[in-house]
């Protein structure tokens, strides 16, 4: 279970202070499929960084599984982020390192706990990319491969550690319908047969429809609205939900 | 002069001159890359967007990479004769050569080092970040490794720039082909020494550029299909 407390972060640049996120309180439950959704710049991004501490709140605590996080530094810190996996819009592969060594490189850091080496990590990164159906490009290199099988690679990557959770920052959205399509089967795939919560933002109300159960609504740095998604879709109260929800509608 | 007894005459004296110039250049590289490696990493972690941001740190080394790459390498050469003095023992030769090299060549390829590393993706970073890498394991498996062919990119600039150091460290006597160009071509009008020594210089030149591009197409795995 991750309890976020009153988050707060503000951040000081040239224009002054931005305050990115303005209270934010949520739980997300253990095994759960959670959405966060709002516009660009609504302070999603910023809030599942917070969840393994890419950024520091400024006030508010962080609690996962029990354990206040928000003040860990240094090494305690690095072995909470190997707990957590994560995977990006950008994809973020190594360029330089084939299909394999991505998918094993967690387990070459210090911080993952249980470290296993060698021809161990092999194995579980070939099981690893036979569980997101890439058998056979073990030896191939990112660019070699299409922007769906990137992310595929992503998420073989991000389960590495054998993480609790794993945090998705608009995964799908370089992707297209279809590729998308395929990704978000195999994340609830992974959420029903790993066990894994999973956390994911994005800014398209069908990706939040097809695999969420509870999701959040953010505007301006604030949640506005939180409940299963046949709730918040089938009655929305937000005024920016209703915006979402109608700006979807017309677009079809 | 008929072209073997050009061979029998100076034969000797050129191939010691290339020798000479071949092991300036390889341990001045070396050296550079050493200490340029080090100065480039520091100045990308204690960036103002670096791992561990530092605005003291950064602004003193940034200076002192300045500084000593605002001064022409004849002048430094000069200006370093006692430091070369006090460290090698002697200003003669080719290890007293190779120092002022290291130092003039260091903060260059420092600036090489930065711009490579500038160009490794932020997301790649953070995403290493994400796992739990510290600030050691993010410099070596992200940083060094997927900066890897653009600093091999930036190798030939640096080794070519280095051998046209040692022509001017011949000035001083380093010794080497600049010495021989200078000592044999210039000053004693011999201008079958002068060309024979030019031709080697191209030779050189050549044969570096074309390892150092084929190291490249070896090793950067981006954009192929």
């Amino acid at each position: 279970m991750i309890q976020l407390t009153d988050i707060t972060k503000v951040f000081d640049g040239a224009a002054g202070q931005n305050r990115a996120l303005d209270g934010v309180t949520l739980t997300i439950q253990t095994g759960e499929v959670y959405g966060i959704i709002g516009e660009s710049g609504a302070g999603k991004s910023t809030l599942v960084r917070c969840i393994n501490l890419l950024e520091h709140p400024t006030s508010g605590s962080v609690v996962i599984d029990g354990q206040d996080v928000t003040g860990l530094q240094g090494r305690a810190l690095r072995e909470l982020r190997a707990d957590v996996g994560m995977i990006f819009q950008g994809i973020n592969l190594f360029q330089q390192r084939t299909v394999l060594d991505n998918v094993i490189f967690p387990s070459t850091l210090a911080s993952a706990a249980g470290r296993i080496s060698g021809k161990e990590a092999q194995d579980r990164g070939r099981e690893l990319l036979k569980l997101v159906g890439l058998e056979g490009k073990e030896g191939s290199y990112p660019s070699q491969l299409s922007g769906g099988q990137q992310q595929r690679v992503a998420i073989a990557r991000a389960l590495m550690t054998r993480p609790k959770y794993l945090l998705c920052d608009e995964a799908t959205s370089a992707l297209d319908t279809l590729t998308t399509s395929q990704v978000l089967d195999l994340l609830a795939r992974i959420n029903e047969e790993l066990g894994v919560t999973i956390v994911l933002i994005t800014h398209s109300l069908a990706v939040a429809r097809r695999i969420c159960g509870r999701i959040a609504v953010m505007e301006a740095g604030r949640v506005v609205e939180e409940g299963t998604v046949a709730e918040v879709f089938g009655n929305p109260q937000a005024e920016v939900t209703r915006a979402l929800l109608q700006f979807e509608g017309g677009a079809q | 002069m008929d072209l073997s007894a050009f061979i029998e005459k100076y034969g000797a004296l050129l191939a010691q001159g290339t020798v000479d110039t071949t092991v300036m250049v390889l341990a001045s590289t070396l050296g550079a890359y050493v200490i340029g490696i080090v100065l480039g990493t520091l100045l990308t972690v204690v960036a103002p967007d670096g791992l561990r941001p530092n605005r003291v740190a950064y602004s003193v080394i940034g200076w002192l990479v300045n500084m000593a790459r605002s001064l022409p390498f004849i002048i430094l050469l000069l200006f370093l004769i006692p430091v070369t003095r006090a460290v090698v023992g002697t200003t003669l030769g080719v290890p007293a050569a190779v120092f002022p090299l290291i130092v003039s060549a260091a903060p260059f390829v420092a600036r090489m080092v930065e711009s490579s590393e500038a160009e490794v993706d932020r997301g790649l970073i953070e995403a290493a970040t994400s796992m739990g890498a510290s600030t050691w394991e993010i410099i070596l498996k992200v940083y060094l490794r997927e900066g890897l062919p653009s600093l091999l990119r930036g190798l030939p600039i640096v080794i070519i720039t280095i051998l046209g150091y040692t022509a001017m460290a011949g000035t001083v006597g380093a010794g080497g082909l600049g010495d021989i160009a200078i000592r044999y071509g210039y000053q004693r009008y011999q201008d079958d020494v002068m060309i024979a020594t030019v031709i080697i210089l191209v030779i050189m030149v050549q044969v570096i550029q074309t390892l150092c591009n084929l190291l490249v197409r070896g090793c950067d795995k981006r954009m192929r299909s």
